[in-house]
C-alpha cells in the first residue's frame, strides 16, 4: 500500500507545485500576492473542461484552450485591477492584494453563473490507462501530471535565471524604478509575469480536471489557499522551492490520511509547515529576511 | 389660533374614522379575498452547497406559482441567500423576521446552518420548516422548528439491512464528511446500524467539504478489501468518491446516506454510479399521478428531472399552505399550531404526517442504481 500512496502523494504534489509556480512567480516580480490566482487555475479548469467532455478534443488542444483562456484572463487582470493602482501611484503594499481579492471574488462568482454549481465530470480519454508495475496501478495521467509540473518548472526557472527576458524580470523585482532607467519596460515586464503565470495556472487546472475527474467553480478557493501555503513554506519567490513545498505537502497530506487519520489531513499538514517556518522563518529556499528587504 | 387649529383636526380625524369603517356584511365569509402573505425563504444559492440550494428553491417557485394560480390565498415567497454559511444564514433570519415580518420561513438548506437560525425563529415565534435537514435533533431545537425531510435515522438502517441481506455483507469501510453536521450524523448512524447487525468495521475514513482528491482514503479502504462501503456524503463529493473508488477497482456495493439520493448523482458519475444503494423518501419513478405530474411540471420548468431536495421543497411549500389555509391567518402563533396538527398529508414524497416532536412521519424505500437510472431494490 505504501508505494501506491506515495504515487497518490506525489500526484498530489505535483499539482500543487504548479499552482504554487504561479504564486511564486508574481511574487518575485511584483512583489504583490495575487489572490486571484486560484480562480485563474478554475478557469482554466473549467475551458479545459468544456473542451474535453463537451467537444472530446484531444489532450493537446485542451492544454492549448486551457492555457489561452487562463492567459487572457491573466491578461485582462493585470490591465484592470493591477495597473490603474500603478498609473496613480498608489503605495500602499496592500492595494493590488485587495483588488486581487476582489477580481477572485468576481471570478467566482461569474463562474458560478457560467457553468453552475456543483461538480462537473472532466473527461478524457486518457483518466482510464492504467499500467501495473509490481502490484502498484499507476495511471498515466499520474505519470502526465508529474512529467508536466517538472517540465514547467524547469522551462520557468531557465527562462527567469538563464535569459535576458528573465533578467529583465528579476530586475524589476530588484528595483522597479532603477530598472526602468536602464531601459526596462516595466509595463511589458509585469504583464508578461502575469500572464505567464496565469498560463500555468491554466495547465494546473487541467491537471487537476484530469487528475480527479471533476471540476468545480468552489476549487479556486481550496488550490489557492494550498498554493499559498506553499510558497510561504517553499520560500517566496523560489521556483526551487514551490516545487518542493509542492511535493512535500502533497505527500503529507497523502501519507498522514492514509496513516493516521484523515480528518487531520489538512491540520497535520500547516501543523508541519508551520513548524518549519519556526525553525526557517523565510521558507525552505527562501532568502533571509535582511536580503528581501535588499 | 391654537384652538382653531386644534378644531380642525378634531374634525378630520372623525372624517377619517367614519370613511375607514366599512359597511357589515354578515353574510361575507371571514375569510379575506386576495390575501398576499409573506413567506421567507434560507437557501444555499451560492457556495459549496449550491447545487441542493438550486433544486430547492426550484421546487418552491414552482409550487407558489401553483398554488397563486389556484387563487384564494397568494404566497409570496422572499428567497434570502445563505452561502451554506452560519453566519449568512442567521443575517438572512434576522431580515426576514424583523423587516420583512415573514408569516413563516422555509429552510435552511443545511443542519449546520439550522443550529444557528433555529434558535432565533424560536426566540421570535415564527414557524419555520426545513425540508432538507437530515440530521438529528433538528425539531428538537423548539417549538416552533418543523420539518418533512427524512432523518437519516429512518433511511439509512432500513438500506444498510437490507444490503447486507442481499449480499451477505460481513465487514463495511465507512467514508464520511466530518465538517458537516448533516454528514456526520450520517455516519453516526451508519456505524450504529453496522454495529447492531453485526457488521465489522474494517477503517473509518473522513474528508473535507470540496475535497477533490480522496486516493490516499480510497487505497487505504481497499488493502482492507471489505464486502462493502458506507459512505455518508452529499451527491457532490459522494459522486467524486464513487468514480475514484471504482477507478482504483473497489467495485463492492457502495452504500449510501441521504445525501446520495439525487438524480445528479447517476449524472456526474457515470458508469461509477452502478450498484449505488440508497434509503430514500422520494422516487421519481414511482407509478402516481401527483408524482408524475409533479415530474413532468419540474421537467418542463427547470430541464431535469427533480431530485430528492427538490420534491421535499416542494411538499413543504404546499404543507405550509395547508397550515395557512387552515388557519385562516398569517399569524405565526397560528400558522404553527395549524401545521402541528398536519396528519396523513398526501403529497409528491408520499403519505406525511408530523409527530408530536415536529419530526417526520412517513417510510422509507431503498433504491439501488441499475442500468443508469434509480431502480426499487429488493
Amino acid at each position: 500500500m505504501l508505494a501506491q500512496q506515495l504515487i497518490n502523494g506525489i500526484t498530489l504534489g505535483g499539482i500543487y507545485a504548479v499552482v504554487a509556480l504561479g504564486y511564486t512567480m508574481v511574487f518575485g516580480v511584483l512583489d504583490i500576492i495575487n489572490m486571484a490566482h486560484g480562480e485563474v487555475v478554475m478557469f482554466g479548469a473549467f475551458a479545459g473542461m468544456l473542451l474535453a467532455s463537451g467537444l472530446g478534443a484531444p489532450l493537446w488542444a485542451v492544454f492549448a484552450g486551457a492555457v489561452i483562456a487562463a492567459g487572457a484572463l491573466g491578461y485582462l487582470l493585470e490591465l484592470l485591477s493591477l495597473r490603474p493602482l500603478r498609473r496613480r501611484r498608489v503605495t500602499a503594499k496592500l492595494a493590488p492584494l485587495i483588488s486581487t481579492i476582489g477580481v477572485s471574488i468576481l471570478l467566482e462568482n461569474v463562474a458560478l453563473k457560467l457553468f453552475g454549481p456543483g461538480n462537473h465530470p472532466f473527461k478524457t480519454p486518457l483518466s482510464d490507462m492504467k499500467f501495473s508495475l509490481a502490484g502498484v496501478d499507476i495511471y498515466l495521467v499520474q505519470m502526465v501530471i508529474l512529467g508536466i509540473s517538472l517540465m514547467l518548472a524547469a522551462a520557468l526557472y531557465l527562462w527567469l535565471y538563464r535569459t535576458k527576458e528573465g533578467l529583465s524580470l528579476r530586475a524589476v523585482a530588484e528595483d522597479s524604478e532603477i530598472a526602468s532607467i536602464l531601459g526596462v519596460n516595466i509595463d511589458r515586464a509585469i504583464t508578461i509575469t502575469v500572464v505567464t503565470a496565469s498560463m500555468a495556472g491554466g495547465a494546473a487546472g487541467v491537471l487537476i480536471g484530469m487528475a480527479y475527474s471533476n471540476v468545480s467553480t468552489q476549487m479556486g478557493v481550496s488550490i489557492g489557499l494550498k498554493g499559498l501555503a506553499i510558497i510561504i513554506f517553499g520560500g517566496m519567490g523560489s521556483v526551487g522551492g514551490a516545487v518542493a513545498g509542492g511535493l512535500i505537502l502533497g505527500l503529507a497530506e497523502t501519507l498522514i490520511a492514509a496513516y493516521w487519520d484523515s480528518g487531520y489531513r489538512d491540520a497535520a499538514a500547516f501543523f508541519i509547515i508551520t513548524l518549519v517556518l519556526l525553525v526557517r522563518p523565510q521558507g525552505l529556499f527562501g532568502r533571509d529576511a535582511a536580503a528581501m528587504r535588499h | 389660533m391654537e384652538l382653531m387649529k386644534r378644531f380642525v383636526l378634531i374634525v378630520l380625524l372623525i372624517l377619517s374614522t367614519c370613511k375607514g369603517s366599512p359597511p357589515v356584511d354578515e353574510n361575507k365569509p371571514r375569510q379575506p379575498a386576495a390575501q398576499t402573505i409573506k413567506i421567507g425563504v434560507i437557501a444555499a444559492l451560492t457556495g459549496s452547497a449550491s447545487a441542493y440550494g438550486r433544486s430547492i428553491v426550484n421546487g418552491f417557485e414552482l409550487a407558489a406559482k401553483e398554488i397563486n394560480s389556484k387563487g384564494g390565498i397568494t404566497l409570496e415567497l422572499i428567497i434570502e441567500d445563505s452561502a451554506g454559511r452560519q453566519e449568512q444564514a442567521l443575517s438572512a433570519a434576522q431580515k426576514l423576521i424583523n423587516s420583512n415580518m415573514v408569516a413563516a420561513i422555509l429552510g435552511p438548506t443545511l443542519s449546520t446552518e439550522m443550529r444557528v437560525v433555529g434558535p432565533l425563529a424560536v426566540t421570535n415565534g415564527v414557524p419555520i420548516l426545513a425540508t432538507s435537514n437530515t440530521a438529528a435533533g433538528i425539531t428538537q431545537i423548539g417549538r416552533f422548528v418543523f420539518r418533512n425531510s427524512m432523518p437519516e435515522t429512518i433511511g439509512t438502517p432500513l438500506s444498510i439491512q437490507m444490503a447486507r441481506d442481499k449480499y451477505n455483507i460481513k465487514k463495511a469501510a465507512i467514508i464520511y464528511g466530518d465538517d458537516d453536521v448533516f454528514t456526520k450524523s450520517g455516519f453516526d448512524t451508519m456505524k450504529a446500524t453496522a454495529e447492531r447487525l453485526g457488521i465489522t468495521i474494517t477503517t473509518i475514513e473522513k474528508f473535507q467539504k470540496g475535497q477533490a482528491d480522496y486516493s490516499a482514503q480510497l487505497t487505504k479502504i481497499k488493502a482492507d478489501a471489505p464486502d462493502a462501503i458506507l459512505c455518508s456524503a452529499l451527491f457532490n463529493e459522494g459522486a467524486v468518491i464513487l468514480q475514484q473508488a471504482r477507478k482504483l477497482g473497489i467495485d463492492v456495493p457502495v452504500i449510501g446516506g441521504n445525501g446520495f439520493n439525487s438524480p445528479k448523482i447517476i449524472e456526474l458519475a457515470g458508469q461509477a454510479a452502478e450498484g449505488l444503494i440508497v434509503a430514500t423518501p422520494w422516487f421519481s419513478g414511482k407509478p402516481d399521478k401527483r408524482v408524475q405530474d409533479f415530474v413532468a411540471a419540474y421537467k418542463a420548468a427547470y430541464g431535469t428531472e427533480p431530485d430528492q431536495f427538490a420534491a421535499q421543497a416542494y411538499d413543504g411549500l404546499y404543507l405550509m399552505d395547508e397550515a395557512i389555509r387552515r388557519s385562516g391567518t398569517s399569524e405565526r402563533e397560528k400558522v404553527r399550531d395549524a401545521l402541528a396538527s398536519i396528519k396523513d398529508f398526501d403529497g409528491v414524497m408520499g403519505r406525511f404526517s408530523f409527530d408530536a416532536d415536529r419530526d417526520v412521519v412517513m417510510a422509507p424505500l431503498v433504491i439501488i442504481v441499475k442500468d443508469g437510472r434509480f431502480q426499487l431494490f429488493n
